[in-house]
């Protein structure tokens, strides 16, 4: 081993990851993933939560973070060590997966700008899920990229307020976690 | 599962009792009388009564590392919870299994700013291992004994239960320990046989291996030490230990070359920078060990033992992780190296080892004077308590390093000090822990005068309970590891490091029912000692020692193993670095 390799300061590249938590869905377990990541000074993209079993009363909690390599393993660690923590999988490590966010686009503006928008919105396939004379609200599913695009073109077109998600990702396939 | 419901105080002390608890250290409260008055009713848990939360949680905290046991506490809602965040931080650091049950509020004024009430939940939630805050008394008996479970399981640690007082006057059904099973939290205990197999041949073709062994190996109890030391002895190789570790390996054995780290010795840190081979066992790579990262131990490959995954390439990458018990770890690799055998020729490294030890790396003026040399204190102490199955506990400090370097240890669970946290205040308190588990032991807290006065209210509970705790303060009229540091980084500028109006600790302990002396000369330190060890009941000695005196060696912040301090020449020829100076 270098002793550049074993200096854990040294810029090193940064990765991003999306990694799924299956856990028990009790009260506290968002404060307690969430109060790991702020304890220990990780980064959080995105995050979402749900319940995805009301049986076994498991709850799925989808993380987009980055970090170093070496940053990352400590996550998925530190995550597989808390005891309501039934899984911990990083979607990017572990073969294609699919990533998807949804966003609520409030837009408002006549004339020109509004059938831009509108026209727009088409071609993104958003569906328009709210309308009065002079605003629309735009419902959109897709991949970050393409929710930023869409964002980006609603600008000068009278953005007025967005909501989004966060993403939500699983593993292309048959097999489950 | 019990027929009759039973009340929640009742399912608490039921759930104990079952879980093979026999005392609990506590202070009652208005959240928490359910639980006292259940507690008067019966017999089999016994309840000693701190006087102040903290030490409740430090005196389970001895107690559990002295017997391998979880450390039970019981304190109130409010106040009660928040004086105990110092110490499940303290277990937390240090791995130690505690189940602290703090009272709460009411569930339907849980969040209302209510009377003591205080987010215990939130509050615990990172300095613990894990919570639970039980809102229906059907939970309670699961979550009692999956407090204990979490607490002993895999890599040991505090939990709290956090326990509404109307909970506990609500009836509800009893379940047995067997409920505690938690179904996703199981840790890995056996280590991969591939992988045992790699690391003993790593160790027989390694030509200057290096033992590097933990709290991880106290924590997984005298049998693992036992096959520890027989793997070293085995691969006759040198062996250091961690401050939480000390104890794991015998001192008197010569494979032992001290402790490492910050103030261990030169022939440890040399050892660790120089070796091909590092084999940490139960030991976590801390910054006070390592030093600089990216000048530690550079030629080596490592592999790291460890039940906890997030602590494997953490701080240092390894070559060779192997998850798993220490205890099953030791056991399968002295079988796999009995049969391969180490063969390696290792005197030449012995020869390396020899002359950094000639360095003496220990010694110090010895001409005394008339003023007592803290090192002496301790050399003395050990020398005089051969006879006596002595546990030793420290505050925090520039004596706490001296206890480490001058008392050996050759068994586990004898040595009791807060290394991760480094809390001042743990020592005596956990006397009385240590002391409760071992009443026929003798038990002394090597403290320094600022550290003693932190938790000095529990020299009460030691006359309460007539525990004979033997409280060895090396006086030094200053926080001394502070002092060392201000002279040695911050020009001499002594900023609030003077323990002014120290009180006369001779009346001290004549007020809390103990007996007390206070000795300055040396020529009667011997005397001083035989006194305090066949004095019944507590003691406080003061022993006055020279405040001039500084803890060598040490390797300083931002410096690397190679470039420790040995004595107080090296200071001027050595300054600090910039970076070095924003490191604690």
């Amino acid at each position: 081993m270098t002793v550049e390799e074993a200096d854990v300061l040294t810029v090193a590249e940064l990765e991003r990851h999306t990694i799924a938590v299956l856990v028990d869905n009790e009260p506290g377990i968002l404060a307690r993933v969430v109060g790991l990541f702020s304890g220990r000074g990780y980064n959080i993209e995105s995050l979402t939560v749900a319940e995805v079993d009301r049986r076994a009363a498991l709850s799925r909690i989808t993380i987009v973070t980055s970090g170093t390599r070496m940053i990352i393993e400590q996550i998925k660690a530190q995550l597989s060590r808390l005891v309501p923590v039934h899984k911990v999988h990083d979607l990017s490590d572990e073969g294609p997966f699919v990533e998807r966010e949804m966003m609520l686009v409030k837009v408002a503006g006549k004339g020109e700008a509004r059938i831009e928008a509108l026209r727009l919105a088409d071609i993104f396939r958003a569906r328009v899920i709210d309308s009065t004379i002079d605003s629309f609200v735009f419902e959109m599913t897709g991949s970050a990229e393409k929710l930023n695009a869409f964002v980006a073109l609603m600008e000068p077109l009278g953005l007025v307020e967005i909501s989004r998600t966060g993403a939500v990702a699983i593993s292309r396939g048959a097999t489950g976690l | 599962m019990s027929a009759e419901p039973i009340n929640g105080a009742e399912i608490v002390i039921k759930a104990l009792v079952d879980e093979g608890v026999d005392v609990v250290f506590g202070y009652p409260g208005g959240a928490v009388l359910p639980i006292y008055d259940a507690l008067f009713k019966q017999n089999s848990l016994r309840h000693i009564l701190v006087r102040q939360e903290g030490g409740a949680v430090h005196a389970a905290e001895g107690y559990a590392r002295s017997t391998g046991r979880v450390g039970v506490v019981l304190v109130t809602s409010g106040p009660g919870a928040t004086n105990a965040v110092t110490g499940l931080t303290d277990a937390l650091m240090d791995s130690v299994p505690v189940v602290c049950l703090t009272g709460q509020v009411p569930t339907h004024l849980i969040g209302n700013d209510a009377f003591q009430e205080a987010d215990t939940t939130g509050i615990t939630r990172p300095c613990t291992k894990h919570n639970y805050l039980v809102k229906d008394v059907r939970d309670l008996a699961r979550m009692m004994h999956e407090a204990f479970y979490v607490a002993r399981s895999g890599r040991p640690g505090p939990v709290v239960v956090d326990l509404p007082k109307d909970v506990l006057f609500a009836l509800g059904p009893y379940s047995g320990p067997e409920a505690g099973r938690h179904k996703s939290y199981r840790p890995q205990l056996a280590p991969e046989p591939a992988r045992v197999a790699h690391a003993v041949e790593m160790i027989a073709a390694a030509k200057r291996p290096l033992f590097y062994g933990g709290g991880g190996l106290i924590n997984s109890g005298p049998a693992a030490c036992a096959r520890f030391t027989e793997l070293v002895r085995l691969a006759d190789a040198p062996c250091t230990l961690t401050l939480m570790g000390l104890g794991a390996f015998p001192a008197s054995d010569p494979h032992f070359l001290g402790m490492v780290g910050m103030h261990g010795t030169y022939e440890a840190n040399l050892a660790m920078h120089g070796c091909d081979l590092m084999v940490a066992v139960g030991a976590r790579f801390d910054d006070r060990v390592t030093g600089r990262l990216n000048a530690f131990s550079p030629g080596s490959q490592k592999i790291h033992i460890d039940i906890d995954p997030s602590s494997i390439n953490k701080n240092v990458r390894v070559d060779l992780p192997i998850i798993g018990d220490v205890g099953h770890a030791m056991t399968a690799m002295v079988e796999a190296g009995g049969r391969s055998g180490f063969s390696a020729d290792r005197s030449a490294w012995w020869r390396q080892i020899e002359e950094w030890r000639a360095r003496d790396c220990l010694r110090y003026d010895k001409s005394c004077r008339g003023v007592i040399k803290p090192q002496y204190a301790i050399e003395r102490l050990f020398a005089l308590t051969r006879d006596h199955d002595v546990y030793v506990t420290t505050e925090v400090g520039q004596h706490q390093m001296w206890a480490a370097q001058f008392f050996k240890f050759d068994e586990p669970g004898h040595w009791m000090t807060s290394g991760g946290l480094g809390t001042m205040g743990y020592g005596l308190p956990a006397a009385v822990g240590v002391q409760v588990a071992h009443p026929e032991a003798l038990v002394v807290d090597i403290a320094g005068e600022a550290s003693i006065l932190m938790n000095i209210q529990e020299m009460s509970t030691a006359a309460q309970y007539r525990l004979p705790v033997k409280i060895f303060i090396l006086n030094n009229q200053y926080m001394g590891m502070v002092r060392q540091w201000q002279e040695l980084l911050h020009g001499g500028r002594y900023s609030e490091s003077y323990t002014a109006a120290l009180p006369d600790f001779v009346k001290l302990a004549d007020a809390f029912g103990a007996s007390g002396r206070r000795i300055e000369d040396p020529a009667e330190l011997d005397g001083a000692i035989r006194w305090m060890l066949k004095t019944p009941g507590a003691v406080i000695l003061d022993v006055a020692v020279d405040p001039k005196e500084n803890c060598f060696p040490m390797i300083p912040s931002g410096a690397a193993h190679n470039e420790m301090l040995l004595g107080p020449t090296d200071e001027a020829e050595r300054p600090v670095s910039e970076e070095g100076m924003v490191l604690v």
